[in-house]
């Protein structure tokens, strides 16, 4: 099997995807010349030229529409924000209209579109471009949100998002992008949306995390084994709507100890519905209070170190993991 | 018309216009608009349907006013009535090709495209049997099958969609282009700009129809825009721009025909700014008084109504007697009558309905490929 980065993973999604339907274009910032902003899009205007591989000006809002409008008339458009936390302007478009349309219509127009996109902190960029707004996402029904936390996933879960019929948000990580791993050459490598990663088994405490946070678990999981004798099992979600909750559920069943790590602000983060799922459903088999790392709850802070600390790292997993062993 | 800015404004708009393209409109007083190709090639049937059309949507209209003064509609309910040359006209010299996306103020294009008073009325009462099962209410009518696709609450939201569909159209090679309708109110919203600069430089068969009704919910243009003619804002990313009267219906039919043909020939886009006026509030529930006299809406509905110019218009045209106006006001009042009936004889929706038209997946479980919980609160079953 190909080993491959995460970049170049969701480079082979998006080709294969644009190649095998021509209702499949990418637009957006720094998309098709300057190859992307993260050379995501690496050599893609040269293959499939300026009709599918299309640059647009900064406007965030008209082109976010511009795709919705697209989808409704039966387009897949792929909608490329440079940085998730770039969404913030096109709000109205992707929260009314992409999630809204089909509702308000009775289910008379679908909106077939993906936006895409890095969301996370830790590359010292500050406030304005950290945004982790899964939570936003999946707080609005009608939208499904993504954070694949491998290659293999960047490219089996996008694929899978071009094919959706709904509109679906991949969040990205800038800092996975040089992420390798092996993926499999196979022009329809479908990752369903939804169906949670067993990372590692376990048996003494599961820990839950998305995307990047996914990769900090299981040094955590390393470290409880070698030093503390402990058996972690890591469970990396996935998807975020849809949600893998008998995933979830059965993780606690076998662990009885639960720790929530992702890169979201604590409230009304990710972490806090799926600890209201734990206790809901899984309540008798608690044998501890479920724990949470998440980001520290503050705006981004520019500064590396404060921002090293700020968001879940492993020595705050570490020892928030240990206080309910 | 002293004292009604609204118009007056047009008069000094029209100078603008003339001094910057260089082209006199002063002379549309004058000008007949009947005898436009577009107007003159409809026979005597066709216009006589067009006026059928502006009577169906203000007697819907007020129909769905005594249904909310019931107590049978809630929330809001902005109505169209005064601007009904304006959708009617502009649908009516549309082709197959072409496709249609408006603003919150949407009955008048809903009707104007073919949807019918049941579906609409229903709609409004939130009936099961409405045009969107009762999801989406007064605000979000669509009809995709007759290329009406919505019905947008956010102000200027859907200036950005109406920009998708004319790339959609453009990309597929479909010589059609897209009427984005919307208020005044929206040109001071980013995204038209935004969605402008892109119409104008991917060249996109988009015509942003604003019908300038001379408030922006209860703020009056000179009080919210800056730089008359709003039209004008087009200019400065090179798309063509006009400014028409409303109260017209062969003025709007000759200008939307005229930048329909731009688009599909050139595939450009256009700003028709089309003056208007609307009689009720901005939603029915909202005060008038507080941001104009009652005299500027009676004086509007006197000299300017367009139902009532139009039939004068085709009398003299020998296509209209006064009687068979009345007959066609009379159908008019019992089809929204019967609509009104319909609609409160609906089932209401069930709230197991609340779940479905959320997800293609959900609404088709045999063909879903996701997995996992898609809902997190339910009706209880």
């Amino acid at each position: 099997m190909p080993l491959i980065t995460y970049r170049e993973a969701l480079n082979q999604a998006l080709s294969e995807e644009i190649a095998r339907d021509s209702n499949v274009v990418l637009m957006g910032e720094e998309v098709a010349q300057f190859k992307g902003s993260y050379k995501v899009s690496e050599g893609m205007l040269e293959n499939f030229g300026s009709d599918r591989i299309i640059d647009t000006p900064i406007s965030e809002a008209a082109f976010s529409g511009l795709g919705i409008g697209a989808a409704m008339m039966g387009m897949r458009p792929v909608v490329e924000f440079m940085f998730w936390s770039f969404c913030y302007v096109a709000f109205d478009q992707i929260f009314n209209n992409a999630a809204s349309v089909r509702y308000m219509s009775g289910g008379l127009i679908n909106v077939p579109i993906v936006f895409r996109g890095p969301a996370n902190g830790g590359t010292n960029v500050g406030a304005t471009h950290s945004h982790t707004p899964e939570n936003f996402a999946a707080n609005t029904p009608g939208l499904k949100v993504i954070c694949p936390a491998t290659p293999a996933d960047a490219k089996g879960m996008m694929k899978s998002a071009i094919r959706d019929n709904d509109p679906v948000c991949v969040m990205e990580n800038t800092i996975l992008y040089n992420l390798q791993g092996d993926v499999p050459e196979d022009n329809d490598l479908l990752v369903p949306l939804g169906k949670a990663r067993l990372a590692m088994e376990g048996n003494d405490i599961s820990i839950i995390a998305h995307g990047r946070s996914v990769h900090t678990a299981m040094e955590v999981a390393e470290t409880l084994s070698e030093k503390h004798n402990v058996s972690a099992e890591v469970l990396d979600l996935r998807s975020i709507r849809p949600l893998d909750v008998d995933a979830i559920i059965e993780t606690v069943r076998k662990t009885n100890r639960v720790l929530l790590v992702d890169e979201n602000k604590p409230f009304c983060g990710v972490g806090a519905q799926i600890s209201f799922l734990i206790q809901d459903r899984a309540f008798d088999y608690l044998d501890a209070p479920i724990k949470r790392v998440s980001a520290i709850d503050a705006p981004q802070a520019y500064s590396k170190v404060l921002e090293n600390y700020q968001i879940p790292n492993h020595d705050r997993v570490l020892k928030k993991a240990l206080e309910i062993l | 018309m002293e004292g009604l800015y609204h118009d007056t404004d047009l008069e000094k708009s029209k100078e603008e216009i003339s001094s910057i393209q260089n082209e006199s409109i002063e002379g549309d007083e004058v000008r007949s608009f009947s005898e436009t190709p577009i107007n003159k090639s409809l026979d005597s049937e066709e216009r006589v349907r067009l006026f059928s059309q502006m009577m169906r949507i203000r007697r819907f209209e007020e129909r769905s006013l005594r249904a909310y003064q019931q107590g049978h509609i809630g929330g809001f309910l902005h109505l169209y009535i005064g601007q009904e040359a304006v959708a009617v006209g502009a649908v009516s010299v549309m082709s197959e090709d072409d496709h249609v996306i408006t603003a919150y103020r949407d009955h008048g294009h809903a009707l104007a495209v073919g949807m019918n008073m049941d579906e609409c009325m229903a709609e409004l009462l939130g009936k099961k049997t409405g045009c969107s099962k009762g999801k989406g209410g007064s605000m979000h009518f669509f009809a995709p099958d007759k290329n009406f696709w919505g019905g947008h609450g956010i102000v200027g939201g859907q200036t950005p969609l109406g920009l998708g569909i004319a790339y959609a159209l453009k990309y597929k090679g479909t010589k059609g282009a897209c009427l984005c309708f919307m208020g005044d109110g929206a040109t001071n919203q980013g995204p038209f700009y935004e969605s402008l600069n892109l119409a104008s430089l991917w060249g996109l068969p988009v015509i942003y129809v604003i019908e300038n009704n001379g408030y922006s919910m209860g703020t009056a243009e000179s009080r919210h825009s800056a730089g008359e003619p709003l039209a004008r804002r087009g200019e400065v990313f090179d798309v063509n721009w006009s400014v028409h009267h409303g109260h017209d219906l062969y003025e709007v039919r000759a200008a939307v025909h005229d930048a329909l043909t731009l688009a599909r020939t050139e595939s450009k886009p256009s700003v028709l700014e089309i003056i208007t006026y609307r009689y009720r509030g901005h939603s029915v529930a909202d005060p008038d008084q507080t941001y104009r006299s009652k005299e500027e809406i009676e004086e509007y509905k006197k000299s300017k109504d367009p139902i009532s110019l139009y039939k004068d218009i085709l009398i003299k045209e020998e296509c209209l007697t006064e009687e068979l106006a009345q007959k066609i006001d009379q159908s008019a009042k019992e089809e929204a009558d019967a609509s009104a009936e319909f609609a409160l004889a609906s089932p209401n929706p069930d709230p197991s309905e609340l779940m479905d038209d959320i997800y293609w997946e959900t609404d088709n479980p045999t063909d879903r490929r996701s997995e996992g919980t898609m809902f997190f609160e339910c009706p209880e079953t």
